[in-house]
């Protein structure tokens, strides 16, 4: 017995190198980096998005105005909250518009009733929305799997009835609400008759924007965009934190294996249950601004396909790794907005250079694929990354980068989180 | 009294009187096996230490305060650590993360909301996750995914999961099932170290009689829900109920 003792003692490897930690903000130097490739992303997003000349053919293509940027970093947010729980628990709500949705409501009462400054309005839409999280995470918890899904299912159509009918005075029904110039706003400041309030901060306009021009191409710089690419800035920076944190590593041992778990002393419910709060509050936040940024608010925003959507996005851009689901919610947007414009007098134009036969071909061929058929193309999109890439864009991303950059030991940041997600579907 | 106390268990399922009038002490710091055939009821009186079960008479206590009612991950929490039949892991995560889960459970209790501090800078952590990887000579295996390892190598990150929160009692059930002859024989020397360096009481239901022999110092014998005779090793070999138990010479029913 003495003897194995000792054995033991001199067998001792030398300590492995630990990762360093405590760089900058907290983060590790590649976390950093991650945060820091968001915040060029944000910044130059409209050079980004604009890169064809104003009224050129490609133009169409152009995704760099106010209205579709505020999107992508809204439901940006919305995907990086969604992805805390599904992404790290693998718990897979069906549900999360509803707190969007209520998040937007309790945005626009702040608006009508408080001030027009954004920031009460977006506090009060996280903490509604985290509330109400609270309740429906609390039920819904109560199983796990596809009766989780169904329950959170079954809250969110619950929520979008109601909000379409029963509580009509609350929601606006089928209208759904808008900001008057007659709301009863305590802290309104004075508002002519027939004058549209507009959501401020401390005086900056959420529409304000300032057009630069350089030759033939325009951008255009928005504040209310920056605003919510601050705020995004903010979401991705905790949502990194989380990952990195004790907390987090709980939440990633729920998934792989809640008996162990529990026979480790630890109680699933707790984490999973803060998981879907936290997730709750990042939807409350992106409802919130959404109003923010638009001043209206509908009960579609809580139907079902709103949920499905953010599931979307957290999929295909990678569940689990951190920039997938803000690189989903922008790919997604994007075919949204951008593929859904093109129609068949634009294919034409596109085609006219051939005989008139093959033209006409080609645009039948094709059609069906864009404009209102924008779906089958991201469908199809979405199947062939299911297929191919279980790790999202971001696996494809870190291929691509192995493919360029020979050695594989540097692995890239958000490898693991991929590569382990493929190893699960194999 | 015995650091684990087992009064009168019954338990039924439906038609079938799993356990009934269990009495059972674990003296401290000793090496306790229960064996018996199919079907004896090993694993319902395990699950019913542990929490899992109910028992639907008697009681269960330790170190004098009883365990019923009580929820699996309390249970843990008042000092007795689970090895399942086929180990339990956390088989996405790296060895390293795996052991470093029961050194956050031991420190912060059942749930802790320490959602912005750095994981990896908690060098308390770290270290005591790192120590118990050498401890356990599976250093160079901690950048592994723990599902990726052989039986053996699992079975030995499980025992080491349990024992980084240095539970009192260590119930191993069937630990070398499945196991070649060479990963028995290790998960067996295993055992032995931690008996000889460590405080801890282990309780061993095991199939495998050469396991049994070479560790236990007290042992039971269950059979068809109730103790059969509880005797040391050496007077279990030749008691002639425990040779019809298992060969089924003359079985009363």
């Amino acid at each position: 017995m003495t003897d194995q003792t000792q054995q033991t003692a001199t067998v001792t490897q030398p300590r492995p190198r630990t990762r360093s930690s405590g760089g900058i903000l907290g983060l590790t130097k590649k976390d950093f980096g991650l945060l820091v490739l968001v915040a060029i992303l944000t910044i130059f997003a409209p050079v980004i998005l604009n890169p064809f000349p104003a009224g050129s053919a490609m133009a169409q293509f152009n995704a760099g105005y106010p209205d579709l940027m505020q999107r992508f970093v809204i439901f940006g947010i919305f995907a990086i909250g969604f992805n805390i729980l599904f992404g790290l628990t693998g718990y897979l709500s069906f549900g999360h518009a509803a707190f969007l949705g209520v998040g937007s409501y309790a945005g626009i009462w702040s608006m009508k009733l408080l001030t027009l400054n954004v920031i009460p309005a977006i506090l009060v839409s996280v903490i509604v929305a985290g509330l109400f999280s609270l309740i429906v995470g609390f039920i819904s918890l109560r199983r796990s799997g596809i009766y989780f899904s169904i329950l959170t299912l079954a809250f969110a159509m619950m929520s979008y009835a109601l909000a379409y009918s029963v509580l009509t005075p609350i929601t606006g029904g089928e209208t759904g609400l808008q900001l008057r110039a007659s709301d009863p706003r305590i802290f309104g400041g004075e508002l002519m008759p027939g004058m549209t309030p507009r959501a401020t901060l401390f005086g900056m306009q959420m529409q304000d924007s300032t057009d630069l021009r350089f030759g033939a191409w325009t951008f255009t710089l928005n504040t209310g965009y920056y605003i919510a690419g601050i705020v995004l800035l903010v979401a991705f920076y905790l949502s990194i934190r989380i990952f990195r944190s004790p907390f987090g590593m709980m939440l990633r041992a729920v998934k792989s294996n809640q008996n162990r778990l529990n026979y480790t002393g630890l109680s699933p419910k707790p984490y999973t249950l803060a998981a879907f709060v936290i997730s709750g509050m990042y939807a409350g936040l992106a409802g919130g601004l959404l109003v923010a940024m638009d001043t209206q608010v509908g009960a579609e925003r809580m139907f079902w396909t709103a949920s499905g959507e953010v599931v979307l996005m957290t999929i295909l851009g990678g569940a689990g790794t951190l920039i997938g689901p803000i690189l989903g919610a922008g790919f997604i947007k994007y075919f949204e907005n951008i593929v859904s414009t093109i129609n068949k007098s634009t294919l034409e134009s596109w085609f006219a250079f051939m005989p008139d036969g093959l033209q006409d071909a080609f645009v039948a061929v094709i059609y069906p694929f864009v404009g209102k058929g924008w779906h089958l193309t991201l469908g199809l999109l979405f199947m062939l990354v299911v297929i191919f890439l279980p790790g999202g864009l971001v696996q494809g991303g870190s291929k691509l980068a192995t493919v360029f950059r020979r050695d594989r030991k540097g692995g890239g940041v958000e490898d693991d989180a991929a590569a382990q997600r493929q190893a699960r579907e194999e | 009294m015995g650091i684990l106390e087992v009064r009168d268990v019954g338990k039924r399922f439906g038609g079938l009187q799993a356990l009934s009038d269990v009495n059972l002490s674990i003296a401290e710091n000793s090496v306790h096996a229960i064996i018996g055939p199919n079907g004896a009821g090993k694993s319902t009186l395990l699950n019913c230490l542990v929490g899992k079960l109910i028992p639907d008479t008697g009681s269960v206590s330790f170190e004098g305060q009883s365990v019923l009612g009580r929820k699996p991950h309390e249970i843990n929490q008042m000092g007795i650590s689970r090895v399942f039949q086929t180990p339990e892991i956390f088989g996405d995560l790296t060895v390293m993360e795996n052991m470093m889960i029961p050194c956050l459970a031991r420190r912060d209790g059942s749930f802790s909301l320490h959602g912005y501090r750095s994981l990896m800078a908690d060098r308390e952590i770290v270290d005591r996750a790192e120590h118990m990887l050498e401890d356990m000579n599976m250093s160079n295996k901690r950048e592994m995914h723990a599902a990726s390892m052989s039986r053996g190598d699992k079975r030995r990150l499980e025992i080491g999961m349990c024992l980084a929160q240095e539970p009192r009692l260590l119930l191993l059930d069937e630990p070398t099932a499945g196991m070649a002859r060479a990963d028995t024989n290790n998960t067996i020397d295993l055992l032995k170290e931690i008996k000889a360096k460590r405080n801890i009481t282990i309780a061993i239901i095991e199939h495998d009689m050469h396991v049994v022999f070479s560790l236990a110092e007290r042992i039971t014998v269950l059979a068809q829900g109730k103790p059969l005779v509880e005797d040391t090793p050496e007077n279990i070999k030749g008691h002639p109920k425990v040779r019809e138990a298992y060969l089924g010479e003359s079985s009363g029913h």
